[in-house]
């Protein structure tokens, strides 16, 4: 039988599934990323390194490139 | 006034848009890398090429995934660079590879970090791509530069791996109950080929 992981196209959309319980999911978030995700907005949240605002300078100087 | 003018303006909106991405391209090379000084290497890496490749970037487009493309095209080079390399020199081996060096400075992972770290590159990248940066399997597989296909079954296999190393009770199709709401939501997986 067929059987789908994850929208085809598009992030968004109510997971048809079945059987084992599934808290509504609006965003389209899947349930099992939370820990990852707190991972990600962990660094995310962190405040930059001084090394890229050298590093930023640096591209206004016409350094790179 | 009292500023070199020495970016066009085009240059100007890149730079910006590139300075807004940097903490995103941090959070994904921590993932991806599992050290944080790695990480941060490896985005000063990818936003030195991605500012030298700027010409190639269309206005309007996803900045995020554009970079993060660039990033990890750069992190799996420098992985087959130091895997060639291995031999002869251990150290920076196992400062990429090894995935048991958490504790060397000092850090504490998070369980979810020493999962990760133990998933092949491939995995650990859809992982972070669908799971933490919110992609979609479309934009993903463009990132990966692979099929969407095989972006889903990497992600498929890839959590119920990292389902297993964060509790090593679950078996193969036999997920506890505290841990199907997440780890096993549809019928089954796993079972799709590449």
């Amino acid at each position: 039988m067929e059987f789908v992981l994850s929208p085809t196209k598009g992030p968004k959309g109510p997971r048809q599934e079945s059987g084992v319980r599934s808290p509504p999911r609006d965003g389209g978030d899947p349930g099992w990323a939370d820990g990852l995700k707190k991972l990600y907005n962990s660094v995310l949240n962190e405040p930059l390194p001084g090394s890229f605002d050298d590093l930023l300078k640096q591209l206004d100087k016409g350094d790179d490139g | 006034m009292g500023e070199a003018p020495s970016l066009a303006e085009g240059d100007e909106q890149f730079k910006h848009e590139l300075a807004r991405t940097l903490p995103h391209l941090r959070a994904f090379a921590r993932g991806l890398s599992g050290r944080a000084d790695f990480a941060d290497d490896l985005v000063q890496e990818a936003a030195i090429k991605a500012w030298a490749a700027r010409d190639r970037f269309t206005p309007g487009t996803n900045m995020r995934a554009w970079t993060f493309a660039i990033l990890r095209n750069y992190y799996l080079s420098e992985l087959r660079r130091q895997r060639h390399h291995a031999d002869y020199d251990p150290e920076v081996a196992e400062r990429l590879l090894v995935v048991d060096a958490g504790q060397e400075d000092g850090l504490h992972l998070s369980d979810m970090e020493e999962a990760l770290r133990q998933l092949s590159p491939e995995r650990r990248e859809a992982l972070m791509l669908i799971g933490a940066s919110g992609f979609t399997y479309e934009e993903a597989a463009s990132i990966s530069n692979c099929a969407i296909g095989t972006m889903k079954s990497r992600v498929a296999r890839a959590r119920v791996e990292l389902a297993k190393l964060l509790d090593p009770e679950i078996e193969d199709g036999a997920l506890p109950a505290r841990s199907r709401p997440r780890a096993q939501r549809t019928s089954r997986f796993g079972d799709s080929r590449l």
